[in-house]
């Protein structure tokens, strides 16, 4: 079954939500590719899993999360405050990386 | 602790392809080649189960192209053994991800296995997508609280199948946790020293390799549990290769998957399904047959590394 890379939004803030940007993650050989991204308010991240092996994208706290991605399947969160948001793959929790969002 | 003057001793098989036994016998542990066939050898009062691994359904990769296929065989393989196991244990990761239908496809192949039951443990892939909602709705009945660990006793062994990946968070490794390790304190108090154990689990509960992840953070905590007995033999899967370890009387073997490799410990930049030759394929996946024979013998401790 395809995954559907849903938006979801964190927050909801209306009032800060800035200019439409996009950033990319990338997960190869176990890694997330920035292991840290700093985006703006508002940006969309996107991530592509590289590899065979299915990884997620969960949110340290809970704030966010993706289900399994196989092989060139993608998830995007959209960041609508500012912080920084600890994630880590669920199936492989020593793959762990950070988006801070200013 | 206590003199035992009467222990078990097992007899751990593993074999894909041409096929690869471990016997322990007198205090050494040594392997050979055999023939499935080959595999029993019926003495009084012994018995044997089988265990089988990460058979990953949904998985499609160049790793294994069909991975209903090889659990097929694998089904096979456990068919054509004489005598037929006692009972099959999982020990988790049925799934690739908790793919959709992929439950299903496992519990319709594992129909059609000859023994008596089957027992099973869950892995990551099976539960992190709702916290094990669905496993636990599948095979937590009979279980701990429905939380999915248990222990039952067969021909005066005991088994103790432990959950050791619903924790799975932030630290990278397996946990136990308190309530279980507090249940296991005292499931096990009311056995004899000499009663043979035998604990299953998905992940590791040794340090294989932290780095990746191949541990349970709280493992120590339970064995010290189980030190006193006279012969504990711990089965577990999660890295699909096999790796063996004694520590005084507490023998450690992780199975292969039936559906892919991953690499040796630190042997690659990351863990993950292992692309090799076709041909080479089939031995690298598998099975173990476990044999319980009463005897004299002292438990071996030898460290082995598998070539």
């Amino acid at each position: 079954m395809k995954l559907v890379a849903g938006v979801f939004v964190v927050l909801l803030a209306a009032t800060h939500v800035g200019a439409a940007s996009s950033a990319a993650v990338g997960i190869e050989k176990f890694k997330f590719t920035p292991p840290a991204l700093t985006v703006p308010v508002g940006t969309t991240v996107t991530w592509i899993n590289h590899d065979e092996e299915t990884h997620t994208i969960t949110s340290a706290n809970g704030a966010f999360g993706s289900t399994g991605l196989g092989l060139d399947d993608t998830f995007a969160q959209t960041f609508t405050r500012p912080g920084r948001y600890e994630y880590f793959c669920a199936l492989h929790p020593h793959m762990k990386a950070i988006v801070i969002v200013k | 602790m206590d003199r035992i003057d009467r222990r078990g001793f097992m007899e751990c098989m593993a074999w894909a392809g041409t096929g690869l036994v471990w016997v322990a016998t007198g205090g050494v542990l040594s392997s050979r080649v055999i023939a499935p066939a080959a595999a029993a050898e019926a003495k009084p009062g012994s018995f044997s189960f089988v265990q089988i691994s990460d058979t990953h359904i949904g998985f499609k990769g160049q790793a294994n192209g069909d991975s209903t296929a090889t659990l097929q065989q694998a089904v096979d393989r456990i068919n054509a053994l004489q005598p037929a196991p006692a009972f099959v244990l999982h020990t988790g990761d049925q799934t690739h991800g908790q793919k959709a239908g992929a439950f299903d496809t496992v519990a319709e192949i594992l129909k059609s296995v000859k023994t008596e039951r089957i027992f099973y443990v869950p892995g990551e892939h099976d539960v992190f997508l709702d916290g094990g909602k669905e496993y636990l709705g599948r095979y937590g009945k009979g279980t701990v609280g429905g939380r999915g660990w248990q222990s039952f006793d067969y021909k005066g062994s005991h088994f103790v199948g432990l959950v050791n990946v619903l924790k799975y968070k932030g630290e990278g490794m397996g946990a136990l946790g308190e309530d279980q390790i507090a249940w296991l304190e005292n499931d096990l108090a009311p056995l004899s020293s000499s009663t043979p154990v035998v604990v299953f689990s998905h992940v590791p509960l040794w340090a294989v390799y932290p780095q990746w992840g191949w541990t349970t953070e709280d493992a120590g905590r339970a064995l010290a549990y189980l030190r006193r007995f006279g012969s504990v033999t711990v089965l577990n899967g999660h890295i699909h290769q096999v790796l063996q370890k004694v520590e005084g009387n507490v023998s450690f073997h992780t199975a292969m998957s039936t559906a892919f490799p991953q690499p040796a410990p630190g042997s690659a930049p990351a863990p993950g399904p292992m692309k090799i030759p076709e041909a080479d394929a089939r031995r690298m996946i598998g099975l173990a047959e476990v044999t319980y024979v009463p005897g004299q013998h002292p438990l071996a401790v030898v460290d082995a590394t598998l070539g």
